[in-house]
């Protein structure tokens, strides 16, 4: 058995199989469980050494070659392996309660193991046609076969796949600045290249507007599930160009750059959403402020930011999945309500449950303090505070934004008459999903800790970022 | 000099062929000129893969191309909604065409400079497709066209880069995404075909 056979093929394998399953209960208790046993063989099992159980010695291998190329998921990846699956446990048990598991389950297996191939392939330029791949699957999974497919989504597969081409070409003007490093123009040349790249995968300022588009299109939860996993995966790639071209690394105008691309993005995202009258905008505009957050993290001090660019990952993917749920939730099928203000107003009486995980997931994206979001904030600013006091206080711009975006949706969503009696109209599902993540967002919030095991162990995938 | 000569004949191939994607508005013709393009498309990639690599490549265009075919034959009635935004119709595509091909002219020689051994052939259609897909992409909203102008760009991304990179890896997952592609475009066409019209 090797790494790549079990964490990549398997979950394409199964979430294949799943197609045929007719009950979303079945589909969804083998997404979730299989998820489950390769977040806890990834936690479990060393990968590369022997281990003996009895009479019984096994061993997962760390690589399986692919036409005359290696897929290598070696001990160092492990951590990475636990938190994707871990987190896809959350987002495959949550599919039923939302009511997407036909769709999320099949599709999100094969998308996961795509995405994990993307970082096991080798050599690792290699992973932005596996990238692709992963748009390319997720197109079916985004736009159901009765839904005509509007603006949001044709963009978002344009913006995805003209990213691929730059990062290729980069990749190969790289090896040659490599070779010469004293040559300027083929270092602007790949710089940029890189840059544009990275912009169409990580959907940067201005080239963004495809998220609030395709929220208002498609299910909360479906799209969710995407902008958690693809820039979660494209930053772990930029970092492996970070780690593996050393003038990259240094270069104090690429990681200026990075930073000030973050916080433009932190700061639109942050003042879009605070005049949104859509929650799922709102949610679109919070999740490109994440990925502000990212970018920012890259751009600190290398021996940093590899460190705050993990602490990031958990909280955000337990934010995102609460958003998504709840707002999937609000938008039930039976009732097919809109997502705007005036739709949802009040709802916090029969909804308590999934208007406090919208309310709560805001504010932890946010940075408010207690909830998941704020170690990494308060991590991500005296980094950001330490290089250039204008840019923490931009930083800060951004943050109000978000935070007066959660006030809003909190004020319209328990706007309500007097007499309205309290009552709760989600499934006991649907309210254990919510309660488990609402616990989680306070958890990660109080002590941050308790996921120390795992995320000190993240920084190994790289050889020079984070030591 | 006989490979030379037939590379230039792919490369205005690929110019008449992407120019007319462009010019035309049947889908019919459409389908056509695709399955024209990855002719000169093979070609190029021929100069610098094994024939069996670059036939891969053509047969993959070509059966992107029949998935869409297939779907936009199967769809009764396709109402192109008119673009909204200004310059738009043909006189404008044409020169914009215009543009790509002075570009191509003028961008050509530099970039085999710094890429010696290349080839000026291979170059020039590579930017072709690249500029005439991305014209597609700016100037068109409706579907198919899209599809076709990913499709396009592609193209010349891939002959550029076959130059570049000869691994079978590459080649394998280029064509998966290539038909992965046409299949998505399809499946896009049928879902964005209207009820009553299906009916």
């Amino acid at each position: 058995m090797s790494a790549p056979l079990l964490w990549i093929f398997v979950p394409i394998v199964i979430g294949a199989l799943t197609f045929l399953m007719a009950r979303a209960r079945t589909v969804t208790i083998i997404g979730g469980v299989t998820s489950l046993l390769l977040a806890g063989i990834a936690f479990i099992i060393p990968i590369d050494e022997a281990l003996l159980i009895g009479p019984v010695s096994l061993k997962i291998g760390s690589s399986t070659f692919l036409l005359g190329r290696s897929l290598v998921l070696n001990s160092s990846s492990a951590p990475f392996l636990v938190i994707i699956y871990g987190m896809g446990v959350l987002w495959f048990f949550g599919a039923e309660a939302a009511g997407v598991a036909h769709r999320l389950v099949p599709f999100g297996l094969i998308i996961t193991g795509l995405l994990v191939a993307s970082i096991a392939v080798q050599p690792f330029l290699f992973a932005g046609l596996l990238i692709e791949m992963a748009v390319l699957v997720s197109i079916p999974m985004i736009v159901p076969s009765n839904q005509t497919p509007r603006r949001g989504v044709v963009r978002f597969l344009i913006y995805q796949t003209l990213g691929m081409p730059f990062i290729l070409f980069a990749g190969w003007l790289l090896a040659g600045v490599e070779a010469s490093p004293g040559d300027l123009a083929l270092t602007i040349q790949s710089t940029a290249m890189l840059g544009l790249g990275f912009a169409f995968l990580m959907a940067v300022f201005p080239l963004y507007n495809w998220i609030p588009q395709l929220m208002e299109e498609s299910s909360p939860f479906i799209v969710g599930f995407l902008l958690w996993l693809l820039p979660t995966i494209a930053s772990i790639y930029g970092m492996g160009f970070l780690d593996r071209y050393a003038w990259l690394r240094t270069s104090p105008e690429l990681l200026t750059g990075l930073r000030i691309t973050g916080l433009l993005m932190v700061v639109t995202g942050g003042l879009w959403a605070a005049f949104q009258r859509h929650t799922g905008r709102l949610m679109a505009y919070t999740a490109i402020a994440e990925t502000g957050f990212n970018l920012i993290a890259l751009g600190l001090d290398p021996a940093k930011s590899a460190d705050v660019t993990f602490l990031l990952i958990p909280a955000r993917g337990l934010s995102i999945v609460i958003w998504a749920l709840s707002l999937s939730i609000l938008r039930s099928e039976e009732s097919d309500r809109p997502l705007s203000f005036t739709s949802i107003q009040g709802l916090a009486r029969t909804y308590p449950f999934a208007s406090a995980g919208l309310i709560l997931a805001t504010l932890s994206t946010a940075g408010f303090p207690l909830l998941a979001g704020f170690p990494p904030r308060l991590a991500l600013w005296e980094g950001l505070g330490q290089q250039s006091l204008g840019s923490a206080i931009w930083f800060l711009i951004g943050i109000l934004g978000l935070l007066i975006g959660a006030v809003r949706m909190l004020a319209v969503l328990s706007m309500n008459k007097e007499e309205t009696v309290w009552s709760t109209k989600e499934t006991w599902a649907q309210r254990g999903m919510l309660g488990v993540g609402l616990i989680g967002l306070f958890v990660l919030g109080l002590f941050p800790q308790v996921l120390r095991p795992v995320l000190e162990k993240l920084p190994l995938m790289f050889q020079h970022l984070g030591h | 000099m006989i490979t030379t000569i037939i590379s230039w004949l792919a490369v205005i191939l690929l110019l008449i062929a992407s120019s007319s994607l462009l010019l035309s508005r049947d889908w019919h013709w459409d389908i056509g000129f695709l399955a024209v393009q990855y002719v000169g498309v093979f070609w190029l990639v021929a100069q610098h893969w094994p024939f069996g690599m670059a036939a891969a490549k053509l047969v993959t265009g070509w059966m992107a191309t029949a998935a869409l075919g297939m779907t936009l034959s199967n769809i009764p009635f396709r109402n192109e909604v008119a673009e909204k935004f200004w310059p738009q119709g043909r006189v404008f595509r044409l020169f914009m065409i215009g543009m790509v091909t002075v570009l191509t002219a003028s961008a050509t020689p530099r970039i085999e400079n710094s890429v010696p051994g290349i080839g000026l052939p291979v170059v020039a259609g590579a930017i072709i497709l690249i500029g005439t897909g991305l014209l597609h992409l700016a100037t068109d909203s409706n579907l198919e066209r899209v599809i076709i102008g990913l499709l396009t760009v592609m193209a010349g991304f891939e002959i550029i880069y076959a130059a570049l990179e000869g691994s079978i890896l590459v080649a394998a997952l280029l064509s998966v995404i290539n038909l992965g592609l046409g299949l998505v475009g399809a499946y896009l066409l049928i879902s964005s075909e209207p009820e009553e019209e299906s009916a």
